[in-house]
């Protein structure tokens, strides 16, 4: 082939995939996956941030190693092979977390073990992965996690402060003083629903700032 | 009043396009509609006239209130007297009531109408009267002691997110003014139930006097304790604890022969709520395992807010069925579902605002199956007619 000579490592392109998924082509607002577990996790900062981490981790990692053996998965087995490498990593990030941050791994209970049915990286393999070379595809790994765990983390914000009135475990509305005028946490923003409502909501905001997610 | 008329008219070119104030047209447009009839007439096809128009439908609605309101407002006032054993005149109970509930009706139309105004200017639309209704429904539905801004909290929520979204007036799903309910009962449930928020005063506990517990009769019933129940008659007139505009039956009666008479109210959905709750409420009667169950079905009529949510919330022209025979079914599930929630659902002592929601969301279904039911049998009918032309 001509055109052989080396893409550099941080090209254009590779910028869009590592920047798309952040904004216009986010997993969470724009592909609408993924969203039982942000409904789930995102009720404390804390848990959220461990969990788009490890989703970071999984996608970007499964993506890379999806990438270099695409070549020789048939592609009538390819689900199995690629649900294995997502498995197994998930289970080294699972244990992982049981290992260093014990309580926040009790608190995530089920929903690590949930990264492997979360729609973002089966959906990352089988669009990108499959068809593209281990650097770009890990690139875009971190591109999906890191627009995913943006959501988390804006979502858990909101739900931690206005739910249990603290950020980061740190209470500072109490520190304000700001009960003392009669202010109250919100029972709603602790339930699942409102979760949902909120995702909303920045959907919303995001389409009214980008006007060619609209659509007709 | 030519006056004013000569005044609006000279102002109008401002706001027309092009003008000045071209930007505030729905304003101008809402205030002129709300005093004179508007001007606008169509030049082209036959329409069918009719002054009822949607300002109409409101005001209709606004004096079928005006009853459940008064009584509200006196009941305030005597909920509070009798709670610090004073002797109180009626107009002394009206008084009290009335500056109670005067800010709570201010915050809710304020907030209400802020938002549908910026909305309308952002969007370009008219502003039309359907908040005038919701804004008067809201403080109906709310314990005396809500604080003020939690109110406003909650309007701007049903407002937003239970209208504006769906693209405002006539396209809700559900209804706006219980929405604002759900919010505050879902976010602050310590202030929507409970024995302490029905009377103003009791939560900060001033001077009440012993053995007054401020308990509804839907919280009694929840505790077991049925035998505490004030009298039927109590609470048909409605001189018990409660939300501000729920407890009175009677006056709740007026405002739905108004609504009848009038035909904005559908009468079939307000049957068929009372007989959802009757046959649930017989059929409880028939297994009748605790003493709750054993409650008369009548008494479930007078209790709490079914009455209200019968005649105001069910038949909301917009979230409920609008095929004739959907209506049934729509009203029937209501009171079926209320009754079931209030008495086999401990964590919920009223299950009207969740029966009407959860109806609310399934009355399109409903209207889609009965039109469909409908398409089908006529063109059964239609069949053998054609089949006859065929040949």
């Amino acid at each position: 082939m001509s055109n052989m000579e080396k893409e550099p490592m941080f090209s254009m392109k590779n910028i869009k995939t590592l920047t798309g998924p952040l904004n216009k082509n986010n997993p969470i607002t724009v592909q609408v996956l993924g969203i039982c577990s942000a409904l789930a996790v995102t009720v404390k900062l804390k848990p959220a941030i461990v969990m788009a981490l490890s989703v970071t981790i999984v996608v970007a990692v499964s993506n890379l190693v999806i990438a270099a053996m695409r070549k020789y998965i048939p592609d009538r087995i390819r689900i199995i092979v690629q649900l294995v490498v997502i498995a197994t990593l998930v289970i080294l990030v699972d244990q992982f977390l049981k290992a260093y941050v014990f309580d926040v791994s009790k608190q995530l209970s089920v929903f690590v073990g949930l990264i492997i049915t979360n729609c973002i990286i089966m959906g990352r393999l089988e669009a990108f992965a499959m068809a593209n070379k281990p650097w770009p595809s890990f690139i875009d790994g971190l591109g999906n996690g890191g627009g995913y765990g943006i959501i988390l983390i804006v979502v858990a914000f909101i739900r931690e402060l206005l739910g249990s009135g603290t950020i980061y475990g740190y209470p500072v509305i109490e520190k304000l003083g700001i009960y003392k005028t009669g202010y109250e946490n919100n029972g709603m923003v602790i339930l699942p629903p409102m979760a949902l409502i909120l995702i909303g909501l920045i959907i919303w905001f995001q389409r009214s700032r980008n006007k060619e997610l609209i659509e007709k | 009043m030519n006056s004013l008329r000569n005044k609006i008219d000279k102002l109008k070119p401002h706001f027309s396009e092009g003008g000045k104030f071209a930007k505030l047209r729905s304003v101008f447009e809402g205030f002129e509609s709300f005093m004179f009839v508007p001007d606008k007439v169509t030049h082209t096809g036959s329409h069918i006239r009719d002054s009822i128009d949607l300002k109409r439908t409101m005001t209709v609605v606004i004096i079928a209130l005006v009853p459940a309101l008064l009584f509200g407002v006196f009941n305030a006032g005597l909920q509070h007297f009798r709670s610090i054993g004073a002797d109180a005149t009626v107009l002394r109970c009206f008084g009290f009531g009335f500056l109670k509930l005067l800010p709570l009706i201010i915050v809710s139309y304020v907030t209400g109408l802020g938002i549908e105004f910026i909305a309308a200017q952002i969007r370009g639309h008219e502003i039309n009267e359907g908040f005038l209704v919701t804004g008067l429904l809201i403080p109906l539905i709310m314990p005396i002691d809500v604080p003020l801004w939690m109110l406003a909290l909650a309007t701007a929520f049903a407002v937003i997110l239970g209208k504006e979204v769906f693209g405002g007036t006539g396209m809700n799903i559900f209804n706006p003014a219980l929405l604002a309910r759900a919010f505050l009962f879902f976010s602050y449930p310590g202030w929507m139930t409970g024995d302490q928020v029905w009377t103003e005063g009791l939560r900060n506990g001033k001077n009440i006097i012993d053995g007054f517990s401020g308990a509804t009769p839907l919280s009694l019933c929840a505790a077991g304790e049925t035998a505490k129940l004030p009298s039927f008659m109590d609470m048909f007139t409605g001189t018990i604890p409660g939300s501000i505009g729920e407890t009175s039956v009677i006056a709740i009666l007026l405002g739905a022969l108004i609504l009848i008479i009038t035909g904005i109210g559908s009468w079939k959905i307000i049957v068929s709520v009372f007989a959802g709750g009757l046959a649930m409420g017989l059929f409880l009667n028939a297994v009748s395992v605790n003493a709750y169950m054993e409650l008369p079905f009548y008494y479930h009529f007078v209790m709490g807010g079914f009455a209200f949510g019968a005649v105001f919330m069910a038949t909301d022209p917009v979230t409920g069925a609008q095929t004739e025979k959907g209506k049934w079914i729509y009203g029937f599930l209501i009171g079926f579902l209320s009754i079931l929630l209030r008495v086999l659902n401990p964590a919920y002592p009223e299950g009207m605002m969740l029966a009407i929601l959860l109806m609310n969301l399934f009355a399109p279904l409903i209207d889609y199956f009965i039109i469909g039911s409908s398409i089908k049998r006529r063109l059964k009918r239609a069949k053998p007619a054609l089949n006859l032309h065929a040949k």
